[in-house]
């Protein structure tokens, strides 16, 4: 089957049915995106499958057939951190980091959807996402401060 | 990083010749390249207590225990057995050096739990590394500047005695001339043991320690390159799984393979009880496994429900408490007794256990995520009966913790199916393995008796059952004191957790000593400042209180204000709790919660407010609704779907207030900080409708019980 991730095509093994996630990290070696829980319970698998927050751990591969999949390990372009990776990077808000790739993931979709997001909207929108060390109030107040730049201009 | 470290596997072990704990002084310089180091021996460590002194007499005393090397190119590196999950210390340590070296945090490097190039330490828990390795590593950097000063006043033939340094340069006092410190490395051997008297940079006048450095290695993190142990691949690498019981404590009885033997691709191995299989994938590997049709023994078993009667029957007999301890209490008009019920919680590190492992020839290289690389080598050892010097630990850092992560388990499973399938092997836990087969933190049942008389404890009588003895000691005066913790069969397997039993028994102390408090009608903050004698531990309460303004009117009839204090491994900590409870609904609500901590000078203020944030947060989901279900050794919520952990919906309005005394030595902070706020939430409840909530987790169902 054919595969379009972080913009480049790639030919993949779907026999058995595997996890997009396991495809990713086994057949791909794109292992930013991580394992949590396997039943879409903690963000840390989480892709963009055209522009929609999915978790990789309980989506069949085969659903990303012809569809545009984006992982963290594609949204540093030329270079050039993605603004929520910059931020959040600034803001220097993890620990162990392990939740972040899912983090990121997901906070890009919140953010692209919708610019100007008040505290509780970023509460709401990341919910699905666990941070362990709990380094929550960190995430959204850098989550915030970006926001505050982009209603800024 | 991880590219470093898989081609090191391509290295011929053989050639090292190291002794399997640390490093010996005669084959610094052949392993380590030319340059100047400096360095500190098992005896330095031991003065510094951070080893028990039988741990410490195995070791050589010229044993190196850690040491920073300058290479003939300028770059420092720094090898500590410390191990990074998460509490930043990879940033922490390379500031302390970066401090005495007049070096950017950019140009040192850490060398971190790789058992065949860091010297021997026990482990990353008990909140040591900031109070023993940094000041230790602190002294190094320091004899290291000081021998770079040297070589320079030798260089130009001078003596005078003040030189500058700065970004790694020394200049010359008068012509403007410099020396790189690769240059005065150039072509030298020279290895110095540390001087433990060399003047160290004051921390009133920190430059680099002290600043809010970011994470040394965060954009490898951010961008999703850093592999953990369940990313790191070799070539050839196989996926394994093993063969659990379906319940703790379960026998095989009988086994039919054949199915899963007979799978392209699988590979089954079986020595005695340990069945796992290979495969090129993980889903194979699962399908091989889900194919093996196990008959297993079960035997009944302590469930949940008879949990706390099982702690206090099984418990070994305790010492006779003091006749002045009862009969206090018995002539008392105000007293209290309590019997506090802390359940069983889970680590749940978001990346669980994971294990990478391969043999060349009768050498084994094991990749794994503990806070214990060389107690993994030791329980390696043992597996395979060979000696240390043969096995490899290597520590990436880590998807996390919490004192969850100090054994080997999936490290040893993964070399022996690559020792019995010749390939390298990874094992990665599942979610559910990790609930099921990692261990947990105690569970505890806690009686307390105490009285008051006047405004002074006359008997405190507490009884630690099983959960532990740290923080059992109450910090108040107080006479006819019996505190006590007694070992019991414990059902479950358990084993270290962030804080230890300092949760447990500060939530019973702090509870009960409110309740004191408020039996005699005092004002609970009021009647802790003056039953303390701890200077510091009053400095966080009364810096807590300020902020909270503890004396102003609540904002209802169901409303409460609560607060606890604690003193945990050099950290000091209050938390104070204003919360209120829904009058239709019982349900409650925290409005706010303020912590204020302090533990010494602070080396990087963001990551210390990470960590207070962290732990209370994480302390919050034991204090409200954490907690492992079982039955007959089944553990019945071992999902994040079945468990709950705290979300981002559960922080409430918070906030951090850190003391800096840059006067006094600096102490870890990843543990200290949790304490508090299960007994503020308590207390608080308490104060708004009158009901005292005497378990952990409090309020599984979100529900505040009427009184
Ligand atoms: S691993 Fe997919 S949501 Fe947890
Ligand atoms: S930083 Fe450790 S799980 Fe988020």
């Amino acid at each position: 089957m054919r595969i379009n991730v972080n913009d480049k095509d790639y030919t993949v093994v779907v026999d058995g049915n595997p996890s997009l996630l396991e495809v990713l990290r086994e057949q791909l070696d794109l292992t930013g995106t991580k394992y949590g829980c396997g039943e879409a319970a903690c963000g840390a698998c989480k892709v963009l499958i055209n522009g929609t927050p999915t978790p990789a751990c309980i989506t069949p591969a085969t659903v990303a057939q012809s569809k545009k999949v984006v992982t963290i390990e594609g949204l540093e372009k030329e270079g050039k951190l993605h603004p929520v990776q910059e931020v959040l990077m600034e803001e220097d808000v993890f620990q162990c980091s392990y939740c972040a790739p899912g983090m990121i993931i997901t906070a890009v979709a919140l953010m692209e959807k919708q610019e100007a997001l008040s505290d509780s909207e970023i509460v709401e929108g990341m919910n699905g996402n666990i941070c362990r060390c709990c380094t929550y109030p960190q995430i959204v107040s850098a989550l915030s401060k970006l926001t505050q730049k982009a209603k800024a201009g | 990083m991880k590219n470093e470290r898989i081609k090191q596997k391509g290295e011929q072990l053989s050639e090292r010749k190291l002794p399997g704990k640390g490093l010996s002084r005669r084959s610094f310089f052949k392993y380590m390249g030319a340059g100047i180091a400096t360095y500190f021996v098992w005896t330095d460590y031991l003065a510094s207590g951070v080893l028990p002194k039988s741990e410490g007499d195995l070791l050589a005393p010229d044993q190196l225990s850690s040491w920073i090397h300058l290479s003939e190119t300028g770059q420092i590196t720094v090898f500590t057995g410390k191990v990074e999950v998460g509490q930043n210390i990879r940033t922490s340590l390379t500031q302390v050096v970066a401090e005495e070296l007049f070096l950017p945090v950019s140009s040192i490097t850490l060398v971190m739990g790789d058992t065949h190039r860091t010297p021997y330490d026990r482990g990353t828990y008990g909140s040591l590394t900031t109070p023993q390795m940094a000041p230790i590593l602190r002294k190094a950097a320091a004899n290291l500047r000081e021998i770079l000063l040297e070589q320079a006043r030798k260089e130009w033939k001078i003596e005078e005695v003040s030189l500058t340094m700065d970004q790694g340069m020394v200049q010359h006092p008068k012509n403007g001339k410099k020396l790189s410190y690769g240059d005065l490395a150039k072509g030298k051997t020279l290895l110095q043991q540390m001087d433990d008297n060399v003047p160290t940079i004051e921390p009133t006048n920190w430059k680099i320690a002290g600043t809010s450095v970011p994470k040394v290695n965060g954009r490898e993190f951010i961008t999703g390159k850093h592999r953990y142990v369940s990313d790191m691949v070799l070539p050839g690498m196989l996926y394994g799984k093993v063969l659990r019981p379906p319940v703790q404590g379960s026998k095989l009885r009988a086994v039919k393979t054949e199915r899963a033997e007979s799978m392209a691709g699988v590979q089954l191995v079986r020595e005695g009880d340990f069945i796992g299989v290979v495969a090129q994938n993980t889903r194979t590997a699962a399908m091989a496994l889900a194919s093996i049709e196990a008959d297993w023994d079960s035997s009944p078993q302590v469930s949940r429900a008879q949990l706390f009667d099982h702690l206090l029957s099984s418990a070994e007999k305790g010492n006779p408490v003091s006749s002045q301890v009862t009969k206090a209490f018995d002539e008392s008009t105000h007293k209290i007794q309590h019997d506090f019920e802390v359940q069983y919680i889970a680590h749940v590190p978001l990346e669980p256990r994971a294990g990478l492992a391969q043999w060349t020839g009768n050498q084994l290289e094991v990749w794994t995520g503990t806070q214990r690389p060389f107690g993994v080598q030791e329980e390696l050892e043992r597996t395979f009966d060979l000696p240390g010097e043969q096995i490899r630990v290597y520590m990436p850092d880590t998807g996390s913790g919490y004192g969850g992560k100090h054994t080997g388990e999936a490290g040893i499973e993964a070399a022996r199916l690559s020792k019995a399938t010749g390939k390298p092997v990874k094992v990665n836990w599942t979610r559910e393995e990790e609930f099921k087969w990692a261990y947990f933190r105690p569970a505890g049942l806690i009686k307390v008796k105490a009285a008051v008389k006047g405004q002074g404890i006359v008997s405190w009588e507490f009884h630690n059952y099983n959960s532990g003895g740290a923080g059992i000691d109450l910090p108040y005066l107080g006479t006819n004191k019996h505190q006590e913790y007694h070992r019991s069969d414990t059902p479950l397997r358990q084993g270290s957790y962030r804080a230890l039993a300092s949760t447990a028994n500060i939530f019973a102390i702090e509870s009960t000593v409110n309740d004191l408090a408020r039996k005699i009608e005092a004002d609970p903050l009021q009647f802790r400042l003056d039953n303390l004698d701890n200077d510091r531990l009053e400095a966080v309460i009364n810096a807590a209180a300020g902020d909270f303004d503890w004396n102003r009117a609540k904002a209802g009839p169901n409303h409460g204000f609560g607060m606890a204090c604690g003193a945990v491994k050099g950290g000091f900590v209050a938390t104070f709790a204003e919360i209120s409870v829904d009058r239709e609904s019982r349900e409650l609500k925290i409005i706010k919660a303020i912590t204020a901590f302090e533990c010494g000078a602070i080396i990087n203020p963001r990551h210390l407010e990470s960590q207070v944030t962290g732990c209370v947060l994480q302390g919050l989901g034991g204090a409200l609704f954490e907690s492992v279900d079982f039955k007959d050794g089944d553990i019945s919520n071992a999902f994040l779907s079945s468990y709950r952990v705290p979300r981002f919906k559960d922080v409430p309005d918070m906030k951090v207030i850190l003391l800096d005394r840059k006067d006094l030595p600096s102490s870890g902070a990843g543990e200290a900080p949790i304490v508090c706020i299960a007994p503020a939430i308590r207390n608080a409840i308490d104060d708004a409708v009158g009901v005292k909530i005497n378990r952990l987790p409090m309020l599984p169902s979100g529900i505040v019980p009427e009184g």
